[in-house]
Parts: C-alpha cells; structure tokens; sequence
C-alpha cells in the first residue's frame, strides 16, 4: 500500500473545513493540557528561573557531572556495540554452520540470552561473577550484560541478513573456487551487513536506551548521576531541584537517542539507493513491485 | 534445595506479579497502540502528527527514564498513582504502546492496495475499511512483530524491579542478598520463571503464526 492516501478520498471543501476546525478544537485541548500541567508546575514553584538556571551554571558543577554522565554512558554504550555487533556476527556464521557440534550450542546460547531478561543478566554480571572470582566493576558488569544480550539479539539480525543475500551470489563464489570461509567472510557477510544496516542501527539505539539500566547497579550513567545530584543538592538545599535535575536527563537521553535514529534514517537511505545492495532480496517487505525491482537491479553490476 | 522449598510462595507471587504485569501492560499497549496505528493512518493531519510525535518520543526514552517520571515527576503537577503496581503497567504500557503501532502499522502497509480500493469502491468510508478489511488482515500479517514486541514485553517488566515493585527480578535482588551462598540456585530459579514465560510465548507465538497466516 502506498501511503495514506488509499484508504479514503482526498476531503473536499466541506470535508476540510470541519477538518479544520476539528484540528484547531484538538490543539486547544492539548494546549489545555500543557497549560494545566504548567500551572501546576508552576503553582508549586516548579518553573522559577533560579531553579532551571542551576543546570547551565558551572559554578555549582551540575553541567559538568550531566556532561561526565553523558560521556559514561556513551562510553558503556560503545563497549557494548563493538563487543555486540563482533560477537553477533560470529553467533551469527556459528549457527549457520553444516556442523551440528558447532550449530547446535550457539543456537542454544542466542536463544537462551535473547529468552532472559537484561536486568537480570546485568544482575548476574555484577552479583553472581564476583563470587566466582571474577572481579567485575560496575561498568564492568553493564557492559558485559548489555553485551551478552545484544549479541544475541544482532546474531539474529545478521543471520536474517546473510539468508537475504541472493542464493546465485553465494553460488557464484563457490564457482569461483571460493573456500566456505571465503564465500561467508568476502561475499555473504558484507553483503548481509549492508542490507540489514539499519535494522542493526536500531538494535544499537536500543542498546544505548538500555544502558540506563546501570540505575540499578549504581554506574554513574545519567539518571544515577541525577539521582546523585539531587541527592547532594537536597542536603544543602532541601528538594529544591529535584524535577528540573530529571527532566534534564531524560531530555538528554530523548535528545541524543533522536539523533542516532535520525542517523539511521539517514543510512537506511542510502543504502537504499546503493547499487551494492542489489544482490539482496527484501526480507520484510511483502512481494510487491519494489521487491521484484530490487532484484532485477542485479544486471548492471556486472562488469 | 531446601532453599526453593522455604521461599516457594515468594517466588510463586512473584511469578504471579510479573505475568500479570506483563498481561494487563500488554492489553492496554495493545489497544493504545492500535489507536495510534490507526491515527498515524488517518485523513485528519492534526491525529497523524500527534501519534507521529507520541511515537517519536517513546521510541527514543529510555523505559527507564518513563518509570521515573511516572513514578516521581508527575507529584510535581500534582498527581499520582494509586498503587506502585498501576505505575508500572502505565509505563509499560505507555512505552510499548509506540512499539506496537510501529508494528500494526507496518501491517496496514502490507495489506495489498487492491484491498482499501476495492473496500472504497464498495463506499465504505475511512473508518469502515480500515476496521472491517483492512485492519483485520493487517493482524494476521504483523502476529510475528507483535509476538516480539511481546516478548519484550515480558521482559521489560523486571525494570518494574527497580521501583517497588515486587516481581521476579526485585525477589531475585532480596534472595540474592540474604543468600549469599547459594546465589546460582536464585538466579537459576528466577531464569527459569522468565523462560517458563518467554519459551512458552515464543511456541504459542509460532503456532499462532502458522494458523493465521495468509497465502497471497
């Protein structure tokens, strides 16, 4: 279906006026919404500038510890997405494989991790590893969590990704005299990485969302530096700034997450439009036109 | 096992507390989401932008971030939830919903054109085929995305844990702290809960899939 537009006729004048008006009376509900809840912010003192203006004062150190708290979770992130994404890649390859003694362990271990929840990983990282003598620092632990389970999630993307590639490419290599490990490693994967990009984008904002689940394991990512703020500040101040301090974490992460998905919006549209991409056949999308098109683009790569 | 003996009733109300979590967080998601879905579809461009902006916004929120503000912000405009419980699942549910209508909408997207024209050629209005043709097939062609968002689901309410709620993951936090000793007999038992949930869903999801689905 090609947008909106075929489910009902474009409004004629009549159709539109009450549209119109329809919309103006939503928005000035909404707006009344948004009013109430900042009359109330504001009957209880919420919105005085000296409150907000602690945010962007250095001299209270607040800026500061939210931007060393951005750059922790950024850091805890990116461990996360390398150790993730290699890691996915070869559970991927693994449960691909023709041996069952290979096979048959990795599925059971991506099933096992995408089955379990990540608090709970993150939980047996920071409190059952130690006891069995391995040391594992906060960041040690979230970052080992968030790792065993994207891996898990990723080695599905990527294994979706690598089954995408058209068959005659993988056949061809084979021709060539290609070894399995060549074939997978010079055509099927880097062929699966690109068409799964942005899917394997998304994974990876997901990831950076979950990476405030070191709340819960006191890794001083934004909202347990919030917390911590709000913590000190209410001791020489009483809870003076304790909304203003969350709003602005949960801003940062809103702010910063929009940024990833706009990049992978970005990638998604060029990889569409690459030429490189055209040996793969569309996975999700149903067979229609675009698909078959898709496809068919194969003939002017070759040399 | 001795232990799992003595704290059997905690970890039975906790089994119990995270599958109801999970239940009532995805039914509310669910039809929320399908509103949504279907306001992102719709002829009024005031309801496309609003569900376009809702689910910009929950998509890109940590779920975390949405249990804190449920949980301590609004006191600030003067409300709250009645139960620590009710706050959860409107957090849960609130967060999913996005989920769901990315994955119902994809689903509308799916059904052939052919399908709307011909519903608009037979003069039912907007909300008439997009309830009784289009919609109807969409659910049958989304039952693995959702059964994924599901599961997710599931899982997402051990966060629950971290605000008073008592559910599997915060009894597995109290067992593991007054049993030091015998923590991989408590994580063991609360993996095993969640897998009873996720393992099972992931089956009936599987089965669902291969009754309902079309062959175009």
């Amino acid at each position: 279906m090609t947008g909106p537009r075929v489910l009902f006729d474009l409004p004629g004048p009549r159709a539109r006026r009450r549209q119109r008006i329809g919309s103006a009376l939503g928005v000035l509900l909404v707006l009344l919404l948004v009013g109430l809840a900042l009359w109330r912010l504001g009957a209880n003192g919420q919105l005085e500038g000296e409150r907000w203006a602690i945010l962007f004062d250095p001299a209270t150190n607040v800026p500061q510890r939210l931007l060393e708290a951005l750059v922790n979770t950024l850091q805890v992130a990116a461990v996360g997405m390398v150790a993730a994404t290699v890691l996915g890649a070869l559970l991927a390859v693994g449960r691909l494989s023709e041996h069952a003694w290979l096979r048959v362990p990795v599925v059971a271990v991506v099933e096992f991790f995408r089955a379990v929840p990540l608090l709970v990983l993150i939980l047996f990282c920071f409190l059952f590893l130690p006891q069995v003598g391995l040391s594992l620092s906060a960041f040690g632990a979230l970052a080992l969590g968030l790792t065993l389970y994207n891996m898990a999630v990723l080695a599905e993307i990527i294994r979706a990704g690598i089954l995408s590639v058209d068959r005659g490419q993988s056949e061809s290599a084979y021709a060539l005299g290609m070894r399995k490990w060549q074939v997978m490693s010079f055509v099927l994967v880097p062929q699966a990485v690109r068409r799964m990009l942005p899917v394997l984008v998304a994974q990876l904002v997901v990831l950076l969302k979950d990476s405030s689940l070191g709340f819960i394991v006191g890794y001083m990512e934004l909202l347990r530096t919030s917390r911590s703020l709000v913590e000190t500040l209410n001791f020489s101040f009483g809870p003076r700034y304790t909304f203003q301090l969350y709003v602005a974490a949960g801003l940062i992460y809103i702010l910063v997450n929009v940024l990833l998905s706009q990049l992978a919006k970005y990638i998604e549209k060029r990889t569409s439009q690459n030429a490189k991409t055209a040996g793969t056949t569309k996975v999700e999308l149903p067979a229609d036109s675009a698909a078959v098109t898709g496809v068919t683009l194969d003939a002017p790569q070759r040399p | 096992m001795s232990f799992l003996a003595d704290n059997f009733d905690l970890l039975r109300d906790a089994f119990l507390t995270t599958l109801s979590l999970a239940v009532v967080s995805g039914i509310v998601a669910l039809v929320l989401g399908t509103v949504l879905a279907a306001m992102r579809v719709s002829p009024i461009p005031a309801l496309r932008a609003l569900a376009t902006f809702y689910v910009e916004t929950f998509r890109n929120t940590p779920l975390t971030v949405v249990f804190f503000f449920l949980a301590f912000g609004i006191v600030y405009i003067d409300l709250q939830f009645p139960t620590r419980f009710l706050t959860a699942v409107a957090a849960l549910s609130l967060y999913t919903a996005a989920f769901v209508c990315e994955a119902v909408r994809s689903g509308i997207n799916a059904v052939p054109s052919g399908q709307a024209e011909a519903a608009r050629a037979l003069g039912l209005d907007f909300r008439q085929s997009l309830s009784t043709v289009v919609l109807p097939q969409a659910f049958r062609t989304v039952v693995p995305p959702l059964g994924n968002v599901w599961i997710a689901l599931a899982k997402n309410t051990s966060i629950a844990a971290g605000f008073a709620v008592t559910d599997l993951t915060a009894v597995l936090q109290r067992l593991a702290n007054a049993n030091a000793d015998q923590l991989a007999m408590v994580f063991a038992a609360v993996v095993l809960a969640y897998l009873v949930i996720t393992l099972t869903s992931a089956w009936l999801i599987g089965i669902l899939e291969r009754r309902l689905a079309i062959t175009r």
